[in-house]
């Protein structure tokens, strides 16, 4: 075979590749989308779960899921930014900053049903919060508490340095340079960090199932206990019970995730136009 | 990295008063809240370790380290708790996994970093990273309404098993594998490209003789975290495995993984049962981070032959 040849069966190969990728992910929207889509009415927005057969909406389920998501945000954000300016500005290369890039990295790893357990177990059980949307929150944070300590160094890091040398030329403390001229720099690939940390934390399941619970009210209070969309589409498909009502769960959390990614990406678009 | 000492802030200890009193210890208090909320994370982690662990120390005790490690039956009516049948699964259903989307996450990665055009890329890379966001519940959904009526019709049986849940996990690590992939594969610098092509070597030759051999070591990395991620993959194949805590016995038979039986047994586990289960996270938690502590040796084994 001649090395032509070989060059164009490979290429081929690769492009496969390329596309195929393409295809699955067209494939998951596309189902989700044509057999979901005839579910999405207003009262299966806004109204709840009925009988044993969850006949009617999914309403509580969306409003736990922006609820737990919301609340582990506020709880998750400031810590890993702030943990990330330590990181990116302050740290010495030594011993210790070694060992929190491990523990960040291994809490990036950790599966997320061990996550669950130890909520669980911590939240739960020993603290006493019982299956809440607090216990919930709290328990997202561990898993959303590398993505955005990552990326928020990342975005420090890509700051040029000679816009620091100008803040410290002006007489600037290290606070003042990096409240005022380095945070507001790398704020969108920051924000980027935040929402993709988001879609994370209503994906996700394991995590909430047992620090939430399942119940199908409305959760009021951060101690009341909520079921997730997530872990709604569980049972209903686990089940086998209103699958129609699981094909527009489905549906509306693939709408969620797609609105994070294409907000994600419009901030990239404008970040770029600005410094264009 | 080490910043210069000029980007340091105002000396505080030199003779010059550059900096008021007041100035100096708002910087110092500042600095050691942020310390405390980077330390934050070594605390979660240990915490995490922990508490699993004090959960699931009664192992050692009941049912005991050798029929917990060693045992073949997991059977929570039998009181039986032994993790092989679920080791076997969870290493067959990660195996699968691998041999699927590894090769087409390192092929993806290749189209995207050395043959695809601006235009294509601009299709191609959203993809991935729209697939690295779908959630693994709608991943299971999909799998399971799909899927598994297809490998049903193939193999004969329900379609919960090995194979749907292989198929399913390996799409879930493509984005993974792909763009760690396509990172290492850019790291390579373009004067050995060139180089190859001067020589007369096709893309296809480049490709396999000169990038691919050049970013080995970070396409390791790429798959173990591909593995991590399949190993500790739950809800996707609770949901299309099939869950029964047996061997392998083929690609359509049920099966359980050591995930997915925690899902399946929390619900109405308790005492032994339940330690047992904590015992499951703890082997999790040891291999995901066993798997972290591989990639980053080799990270600093790569840092240093460069």
């Amino acid at each position: 075979m001649s090395k032509r040849w070989a060059n164009r069966i490979a290429l081929g190969v690769l492009w496969l590749c390329g596309l195929t990728t393409v295809v699955v992910l067209g494939a998951v929207i596309v189902y989700v989308f044509v057999r979901g889509i005839g579910q999405i009415t207003p009262e299966f927005v806004f109204t709840k779960p009925q009988g044993v057969n969850a006949e009617g909406g999914i309403g509580p389920t969306i409003v736990a899921t922006i609820y737990v998501t919301g609340l582990s945000m506020l709880i998750t954000t400031p810590i890993a930014v702030l943990a990330a300016v330590y990181l990116a500005e302050y740290a010495v290369q030594g011993k210790l900053v070694n060992a929190i890039r491990f523990a960040a990295d291994t809490l990036a790893g950790v599966p997320s049903i061990v996550m669950g357990l130890f909520g669980f177990a911590f939240f739960v059980d020993a603290i006493g919060l019982g299956f809440s949307v607090l216990s919930g929150a709290l328990a997202l944070s561990f898993l959303t508490l590398p993505i955005i300590m990552r990326a928020t160094e990342e975005a420090i890091r890509a700051v040029p340095r000679f816009i620091r040398w100008g803040s410290y030329g002006l007489g600037a403390s290290k606070w003042q340079t990096v409240s005022k001229i380095v945070l507001p720099a790398a704020l969108p690939r920051i924000l980027t960090g935040i929402i993709l940390a988001m879609g994370r934390a209503v994906g996700e399941t394991a995590v909430v199932i047992f620090t939430m619970g399942q119940a199908v009210y409305m959760p009021i209070t951060p101690l009341d206990s909520g079921r997730s969309m997530t872990v709604h589409l569980y049972t209903l498909a686990m089940e086998g019970i209103n699958m129609d009502a699981a094909y527009g769960t489905a549906l509306l959390l693939m709408a969620m995730i797609l609105f994070f990614n294409l907000s994600t990406r419009w901030l990239a678009a404008r970040n770029r136009r600005l410094k264009g | 990295m080490t910043e210069p000492e000029h980007m340091k802030g105002a000396p505080s200890k030199s003779g010059l008063k550059m900096m008021s009193r007041a100035t100096y210890f708002r910087e110092a208090m500042l600095k050691n809240i942020f310390l405390v909320c980077a330390v934050l994370a070594v605390a979660a982690v240990a915490l995490i370790f922990i508490f699993t662990t004090a959960r699931g120390w009664g192992v050692i005790k009941d049912p005991g380290l050798a029929a917990f490690l060693g045992g073949t039956e997991w059977s929570s009516s039998l009181g039986r708790f032994g993790i092989l049948p679920l080791v076997v699964g969870t290493l067959a259903i990660t195996f699968g996994a691998l041999m699927l989307g590894a090769p087409l996450a390192i092929g993806t990665a290749v189209f995207l970093s050395e043959i695809a055009s601006p235009r294509m890329r601009a299709i191609v890379r959203p993809a991935v990273e729209m697939l690295a966001g779908v959630p693994s519940v709608v991943y299971g959904f999909f799998g399971l309404v799909m899927l598994r009526p297809i490998v049903a019709e193939l193999t004969g049986g329900m379609g919960f098993g090995t194979l749907t849940a292989s198929v399913i996990l390996a799409v879930m690590i493509v984005p993974t594998i792909s763009t760690l992939t396509e990172d290492a594969l850019g790291s390579v610098p373009p004067g050995i490209r060139e180089a190859s092509y001067a020589m007369g070597a096709t893309t296809w030759q480049t490709i396999y003789k000169v990038l691919l051999p050049a970013a080995k070591i970070g396409i390791i990395d790429a798959i173990i975290l591909g593995m991590g991620r399949a190993i500790g993959e739950t809800m996707a194949v609770v949901m299309v495995a099939g869950n029964a805590p047996q061997f392998f016995k083929g690609l359509g038979a049920p099966i359980a993984t050591i995930t997915s039986q925690i899902v399946i047994d929390m619900s109405y586990a308790t005492g032994t049962h339940k330690t047992a289960l904590f015992g499951l996270a703890i082997i999790l938690l040891l291999m995901s981070m066993g798997l972290v502590a591989l990639v980053r040796a080799l990270s600093r084994l790569n840092a240093k032959k460069a």
